[in-house]
């Protein structure tokens, strides 16, 4: 079995030499036009030949250690040993195979250093294809296989391969472009290496000044941004905590009506918020001509700035908190609350020191993903901000604005991670090494408690009003969307839906003629995509960062983190730096997009697979491994099924996400592969509101039919559970 | 394995469908997206080349063109305002090119191409102005602001809005017209006195209109043109240019720097500096000057001759150095001041 494996990838990787062009094709692999070229025409050629016929010598280095690798498995040796040489011959090839892709490209030598060590390269190469592609999986699996095979991560080659693949591509796809970005802050205009412009960048006052606190002026960005974080954080969790404890809680009547309304934001498309709450709060919006007409009032614009940013974030991410949060109060045990109130504890000292240290991890981790989002969130500020600036905006206009200044948004977004980072020790040391695991394999553990009144009456008083206020504002979207000129002109028409989604009966059969049908189909198709791979990605992640030991965990849980962390500009900027040369030259085509998608939205379902399975009991898996299951099985069978929250919450998160998503996506989207949101960004810039929100009323459509269809497919948690009769009058 | 071949062979040969005969042009298209939707089709009508257009603001479109210098993917930046484009010219970011239909344009278009070595030229132009809100003003009992001087008055305290120089070419363009107009040294201490009277710098160079528009604030520094644009949506917006000169932009076009399909993108370029193509802005309810002296112009637009214009100089003011000096100034001695 073992040495079949090692086989059987390595036959894949050298066919995949042979037989599949080993670059990327100018007309894409599924035109079929590559394979009569396939020996003789250099574009179209594969590795082997690419050497032998087109000169590449480059290349023979990685198919060697193929042919190497072929030999380790054919001939007979014992496990330790055959596991040595594979890791050898492996570890070189994927060596030989990241260097040559970095130092020759489009015009040979891709450094001036290279060019004047080795003198003139007379070939070039463009960026790798799909030979290239699975030669370099290949490689890393018969690397991770060789791993295993010398007993490392408990000589099993499934863990083996998960931690390199999610290694290998979060080295790929965030951590090399957020690199080669952060170098700039380096470099001068010129990019001359200069590491004292870094230290003037960050020192700079415009960042740090405390101007605010006396004497008036304005603050740094750095203290508005830190400030604005932590006051979203500690909102949205305590906003989600209020929705999760009456969700799961409280005989409150109307949860399933209370659970869309808290997700209702999420699937928002970002500025609809701002919008109307300008609408509401503005200047002329309704509260103020209210005042003003009837207690004669002046009219302010406090809406704009710290406030009115505050307000939009805690409307946008208290869902992501209360998501979060649902999984952790829903699998805090019953049986420890029970065992407490037998040694006579009354509700609320149960709740206070049971229920809520167990909910610990899940309140640390919902704080850590409110305060991320905050600091990287743009939409908000960006429509409500007015002077209150904050280092997510700042970024942006370095680099889009008239400074034109990478090395200056590059330092900028090294102080926005250095808060990420800061935000996520505190996280780990807030959350300990205590033991949260209450779901255990033991059988029935009893029913949960209700809350203590006070904390229900607290919960009730924050959430409800919350949500009667977001009816208001989302009954001021829908409405926009069906008037004439939103704030003006109140004329019902359903013009702008017409204008959008028209489709016209002709002679040919159907014509999507409506505007926005191009970019509803590719942005559904790309989400579709992107969703699936988002949420197994990251729950293996977590799976990986929980369940298994090995060195360099701290480093690959805070990697995860690190797209996330960085706003959407940023990655947008390096993912074009990072992938529009060899030797992944990727911009331009859907692919990148759907990248963009994976890896930008793979942390919240990291942790939300994270606080999940903190609570899983580990005896769980120990029993699985005792009936022989081996780690897949271990996974499939006993974890997955515990985790049907998280996987829920991923696959939502990592849908809606894709849909909504603007800044990161901004530089990637073509003419072709045009998104619902940088088509409904166009429509607002250009004031077209009606048509923006019809736009996106019609996707708050599709994603809450997505999210129950997901919800539908996956299923709920069974946790062998009672359910408590129903609590009769109290609500 | 046969069957396989087989499939693939036909496969090959539907897919082999021959490209159009005529080729393809990339244009990153920095005007407002029905125009650039027009000009697409408009162009594809006449030629016969099929065009793949992206909108994106022009600070965007420069920023891509930036990072994808080294294997540009862009053929031809069309519109937007005139700065980055001169900054592209600089950087060697554009190609230089002449085109047969230089000697149709206005000079301020032509002259746009020999400041910056024939690497861009002009394709519209818009004054710089302001907005105001008529119904704001009639509750407030004011008069409408006609002069640079009339905003400094007390009864505008905090109803003027302008973008901030560092994320906005809009008003940069107002620091170099008031520099230009007042000399240095006044027009900081004037920009200092108007301090009072603002109420945000915001961001972007086009949200001051819009704030205008929806009754958020009474006044804007702005493009005119984005004024007329809000009217005719159905908003109490008015424009005026101030009565002792104003500034302008020059909206560019520049041909991308080894771009892939240069042929065609000079053939997008000659006819996008025809009256033909530079009428569609109007149709698209975008009401810049066109830089074809022959273009029909549509009479809601704001007009040349009816203002007073300050000797623009795009080529000294283009200029990063003297841009990031003028911003730090700004920023230094107005942007900072506390509030009043």
């Amino acid at each position: 079995m073992a040495s079949r494996a090692p086989l059987a990838w390595t036959v894949a990787g050298l066919l995949a030499a042979v037989a599949l062009p080993w670059y990327a094709l100018q007309e894409g692999l599924d035109s079929g036009a590559w394979l009569p070229g396939l020996w003789a025409s250099e574009d179209h050629a594969g590795g082997l030949a690419q050497i032998l016929v087109h000169g590449k010598w480059w290349l023979a280095p990685t198919l060697a250690t193929l042919v190497a690798c072929l030999v380790v498995s054919l001939v007979p040796a014992t496990r330790e040993r055959r596991g040595t040489w594979l890791v050898i011959a492996s570890a070189l090839g994927i060596a030989a195979f990241v260097a040559q892709g970095l130092a020759i490209g489009l015009r040979g030598w891709s450094a001036e250093w290279l060019a004047t060590a080795f003198g003139e390269l007379a070939g070039r190469q463009v960026g790798i294809g799909a030979g290239a592609a699975v030669a370099s999986i290949a490689l890393l699996a018969l690397l991770s296989i060789g791993l295993a095979l010398r007993g490392a991560f408990g000589g099993d080659a499934f863990v083996a391969g998960a931690i390199t693949t999610v290694t290998a591509s979060i080295v790929l796809f965030t951590a090399w472009p957020i690199l080669r970005i952060l170098v700039q802050a380096f470099q001068n205009g010129d990019g001359v290496f200069m590491p004292a412009l870094l230290i003037e960048r960050l020192a700079a006052e415009k960042i740090w000044t405390l101007r605010c606190l006396w004497g008036g002026g304005r603050c740094g960005v750095a203290w508005n941004t830190l400030v604005l974080a932590l006051c979203c954080g500690a909102g949205t969790t305590a906003l989600g905590l209020a929705f999760a404890l009456i969700a799961t809680r409280t005989g409150f009547r109307f949860k399933r009506t209370l659970r869309v309304l808290t997700v209702l934001p999420i699937i928002t498309p970002p500025f609809v918020i701002g919008l109307a709450l300008i609408l509401v709060f503005g200047r002329s919006g309704l509260v103020n001509q209210l005042l003003d007409w009837s207690f004669g009032i002046q009219a302010t614009r406090w809406i704009y700035g710290f406030q009115g940013v505050l307000l939009a974030q805690l409307f946008a991410f208290t869902p992501v908190a209360f998501l979060v949060l649902i999984g952790v109060v829903e699998g805090v045990s019953p049986t420890l609350e029970e065992a407490a109130q037998t040694l006579r504890a009354d509700r609320w000292s149960t709740f206070a020191t049971v229920s809520l240290p167990l909910m610990r991890p899940g309140l640390a981790n919902a704080f850590l993903v409110g305060f991320i989002e905050s600091i990287a969130d743009f939409g908000n500020p960006i429509v409500l901000g007015g002077d209150y600036g904050v280092l997510s905006t700042e970024i942006y206009f370095a680099v889009v604005g008239a400074q034109l200044d990478y090395g200056r948004a590059a330092a900028l977004g090294i102080l926005l991670l250095a808060f990420a980072l800061g935000a996520f020790f505190l996280q780990r040391r807030v959350v300990g090494q205590g033991s949260y695991a209450t779901i255990s394999g033991k059988g029935d553990s009893g029913l949960p408690t209700p809350l203590p009144d006070a904390a229900r009456r607290a919960a009730q008083w924050v959430a409800l009003p919350w949500a009667a206020f977001t009816f208001v504002l989302y009954g001021f979207a829908f409405v926009g969307g069906l008037v004439k000129v939103w704030g003006r002109d109140y004329t019902p028409t359903l013009d702008h839906y017409a204008k959008a989604f028209s489709i016209e009966r002709t002679a040919d059969g159907l014509l999507w003629s409506g505007a926005a049908w191009n970019s509803f189909w590719t942005t559904v198709k790309l989400a579709a995509i992107a969703a699936p791979l988002t949420a197994a990605l990251g729950l293996i992640a977590a799976w990986i960062l929980v369940r298994q030991r090995f060195a360099g965990r701290a480093a690959l849980e805070f990697a995860t983190m690190l797209s996330f962390a960085v706003p959407g500009t940023v990655i947008g900027v390096a993912y074009v730096f990072a992938f529009n040369v060899p030797p992944i030259e990727i911009t331009g085509t859907a692919m990148i997009i759907v990248l963009c998608f994976v890896f930008r939205n793979m942390p919240v379902g990291v942790r939300a697979g994270v606080a999940a399975m903190s609570q899983i009991d580990r005896s769980l898996d120990e029993a699985s491994a005792t009936l022989r299951g081996r780690a897949p099985q271990t996974l499939v069978y006993v974890v997955l099924p515990l985790l049907r929250p998280a996987i829920v919450g991923a696959l939502v998160y990592g849908f809606v996400r894709a849909v909504t998503t603007v800044s990161a996506v901004v530089f990637l989207v073509t003419a072709e592969y045009e998104l619902a949101t940088t088509y409904i960004i166009l429509r607002v810039i250009n004031g077209d509101y009606g048509l923006a929100i019809a736009y996106s009323c019609a996707l708050i459509v599709l994603m809450l039919a997505v999210i129950l269809l997901i919800q539908l497919a996956v299923g709920e948690r069974r946790l062998g559970r009672r359910i408590a009769p129903p609590l009769g009058g109290r609500a | 394995m046969k069957f396989g071949l087989v499939t693939l062979g036909t496969l090959a040969v539907a897919y082999a469908t021959p490209a159009s005969a005529q080729g393809v042009v990339n244009v990153y298209c920095s005007v407002q997206v029905e125009w650039c939707t027009s000009a697409a089709n408009e162009f594809q009508k006449a030629t016969g080349i099929k065009v793949s257009m992206s909108q994106k603001g022009s600070g965007e479109t420069i920023a891509q063109l930036k990072a994808e210098a080294q294997n540009p993917k862009g053929d031809v930046w069309f519109g937007g305002t005139g700065d980055p484009h001169l900054q592209a010219a600089e950087e060697n970011l554009t190609d230089a090119y002449k085109s047969p239909k230089m000697a149709e344009l206005h000079p301020w278009a032509v002259k746009q191409n020999t400041d910056s070595g024939g690497k861009t030229v002009g394709i519209y132009a818009g004054a710089l102005g302001f907005g105001f809100n008529t119904e704001l003003l009639a509750k407030k009992n004011a008069k409408a602001p006609a002069c640079w001087a009339d905003l400094l008055k007390p009864e505008f305290k905090g109803e003027i809005q302008m973008a901030n120089p560092n994320s906005s070419g809009t008003a940069y363009v107002a620091i170099a017209t008031l520099v230009q107009l007042m000399g240095e040294a006044n027009a900081f201490d004037y920009m200092k006195k108007m301090h009072a009277n603002v109420n945000a710098y915001t961001r972007s160079g086009t949200a001051p209109m819009k704030a205008v528009a929806r009754g958020e604030t009474a006044i804007s520094i702005s493009f005119v043109h984005d004024g007329v644009t809000e009217a005719l949506a159905g908003f109490p917006v008015k424009t005026a240019t101030p009565c002792e000169g104003t500034g302008y932009e020059i909206g560019s076009m520049s041909i991308v720097k080894g771009a892939r399909n240069a042929a065609n993108a000079r053939k997008f370029y000659d006819w996008a500096l025809t009256p033909d193509a530079q009428k569609l802005g109007a149709q698209a309810k975008q009401f810049q000057v066109p830089s074809n002296k022959s273009t029909t112009v549509p009479p809601e637009a704001p007009k040349f001759s009816d203002m007073k214009l300050v000797d623009y100089d795009q080529a000294k003011y283009g200029k990063s150095a003297e841009r990031k000096r003028l911003i730090s100034k700004w920023d230094a001695e107005v942007g900072g001041l506390p509030k009043p």
